[in-house]
């Protein structure tokens, strides 16, 4: 069995007066890509934004290569190695594109190869290199998010939806840089509603609902057995409607 | 697509200059643009802390003025201790004058705003309410502390010798020491610019305006960056202070304190958080000010209100609005 990059034990976390994760336990084995999936307000976000410190947990633990990171702050939690692509894309309107992608790049210079590999994901951003992001549309600036979080070398990607409300030829490109992300066997965690994008990337699964972890497995197994997917995701849509 | 430049607010101060020449003789309109110019210049010391503070730490801080006066009181003591380059009629010694309590102000200022900072500031992010209440209370305490420290009464302070009196221009008289301002403020906003636009401490600033959250993400202690940007506020408004102080002649506790309403003023026309903003506020202010005092003096007390309410009627967030997440 793959060792484990990180994982989350009995995470509970409150926002303001409401409890949205109930004991999340999750497991994001070293080099693969671990879908996280559930409808929405299962806790996805929550998740992600527990895991970087944003919206820490009030208990359990979470495990970055075996360094408990649940008290520490998010910039110590970001400097261990972690990149994260939020909802939003948290992108800086008022900033370049080339401004972006300093700021992301910890020793303030580039690294060639990694910049190469952004602009062949991405060739538009060469393009709009010295333009404003916020002019960017927001496919555009969905690709600048993701290439914020790959200009430097990480130890793991935490990405949270990032083909929401995006074209299909937008989302085909996602799809490539994920794919080749994963052949040189990056740490991935994403949370993502496009199924098709699930299949096509995730090698591990984790579905939650409300505030929980209710399945765990292979994406390829989940992919392949569509009464497993209605029991998980369509059941537990219709016990929300 | 490049960024489409905002002109319209660009051409305000040129077109508010232009429109003021017809109605006065050349060298008025000189001597009014120039003393408007240094006045703005002046305010805009003393706000550029304020709304880097604002900007960046969404923090509202009455205790701004208290560091004004704080500045302006240093200056009176370094004046008062080198009374050979006070009267000295040479402009290095002039310059070395006012570079020293300029260097005095800045680092007595930091030094109280961090210690303000890290005590006061620092209990209350993220909470306007307890922000107004804590730093309106640490203004009494900061100006009381400033009467103990340089008593109650005024204390004059003559400007150095070699910016006294004033130069003949076009048949206009300008102040020197007014020139000097003018010359100091542009020096200033030039430097802002350069660290906000060239440096990596710029870069983290400008996208901590935008998204503190983000840049926290990317692996920055922008609890750091906060301590850095007050003192450099706090530094700032006593940068202000030396130069109101000498050009008024007279410090009081409340010198800074008074100022503060123009300085909202400014942040609020400027767009809160924008240096830009407020360089262009605050010499717009500065020419109203003045032209309205030659031309209506009766409007000069609310002519900065009147202004700031049209300008909010054409831009409600100010004339550079920035983009926050």
């Amino acid at each position: 069995m793959t060792e484990a990059l990180l994982t989350l034990e009995a995470i509970a976390t409150d926002i303001g007066a409401y409890h949205i994760l109930h004991g999340v336990d999750l497991v994001v084995p070293r080099g693969e890509v671990t879908m996280l999936l559930g409808r929405n307000g299962a806790g996805k976000t929550t998740s992600l934004r527990s895991i970087m410190g944003l919206w820490p947990p009030h208990h359990g633990t979470i495990r970055f290569d075996g360094q408990a990171i649940e008290r520490l702050a998010t910039p110590e939690i970001a400097r261990l190695g972690i990149a994260y692509v939020p909802e939003n894309m948290g992108i800086f309107t008022q900033l370049t594109v080339q401004e972006n992608l300093k700021l992301a790049a910890h020793s303030a210079r580039f690294d060639e190869a990694r910049l190469d590999d952004v602009f062949r994901f991405f060739p538009i951003l060469k393009t709009k290199w010295t333009d404003r992001a916020g002019l960017m549309s927001g496919g555009q600036k969905q690709m600048l998010a993701v290439a914020r979080a790959i200009v430097e070398e990480r130890r793991l990607l935490i990405v949270d939806e990032p083909t929401k409300g995006l074209a299909p030829a937008v989302i085909d490109q996602l799809i490539e840089c994920f794919l080749e992300l994963k052949a040189r066997a990056t740490t991935i965690l994403l949370v993502e509603q496009n199924f098709h994008m699930a299949c096509s990337v995730g090698d591990s699964v984790a579905v939650m609902d409300n505030g929980r972890i209710i399945h765990s497995g292979s994406m390829a197994t989940l992919a392949a057995d569509a009464d497993l997917q209605t029991h998980l995701l369509g059941l537990s849509l219709a016990s929300h409607q | 697509m490049k960024p489409k430049t905002d002109w319209l607010p660009r051409l305000l101060l040129p077109a508010l200059m232009l429109a003021a020449l017809p109605f006065m003789p050349g060298p008025i309109w000189l001597t009014l643009t120039v003393a408007g110019a240094a006045m703005g210049m002046m305010l805009f010391l003393m706000a550029s802390g304020l709304t880097l503070i604002f900007g960046l730490m969404d923090v509202i801080t009455f205790a701004h003025g208290a560091f004004i006066s704080l500045g302006a009181y240093t200056a009176t003591t370094v004046v008062a201790a080198l009374p050979n380059l006070q009267q000295n009629g040479t402009w290095p010694a002039a310059l070395a004058l006012v570079a020293l309590a300029l260097m005095a102000a800045i680092i007595l200022c930091g030094a109280v705003g961090f210690v303000f900072e890290r005590i006061i500031i620092r209990r209350v992010y993220g909470s306007h309410l307890r922000q107004i209440l804590i730093t309106v209370g640490g203004l009494i305490v900061l100006q009381e502390l400033l009467v103990a420290v340089w008593g109650a009464n005024p204390i004059p302070v003559a400007k150095p010798l070699a910016l006294q009196g004033s130069v003949a221009f076009l048949g206009a008289s300008i102040e020197i020491y007014r020139l000097a301002a003018v010359g100091l403020g542009l020096a200033v906003f030039a430097l802002l610019q350069l660290v906000l636009t060239r440096t990596r401490l710029g870069l983290m600033v400008r996208a901590g305006v935008e998204n503190l959250e983000m840049v926290e993400a990317l692996g920055f202690r922008v609890r750091r960056l906060f301590v850095a940007v007050f003192v450099t506020g706090c530094s700032l408004a006593g940068v202000g202070g030396v130069m109101w102080g000498l050009y008024q002649g007279l410090v009081t506790a409340s010198l800074g304190p008074e100022m503060m309403i123009l300085v909202f003023i400014i942040l609020i026309m400027g767009g809160m958080g924008s240096i830009g903003g407020a360089f262009v506020a605050s010499v717009l202010v500065g020419l109203v000010t003045n032209y309205t005092g030659y031309l209506a003096p009766r409007l000069s007390l609310g002519s900065t209100i009147l202004l700031m309410t049209l300008i909010l009627l054409w831009r409600p967030r100010g004339l550079f609005p920035l983009a926050k997440s």
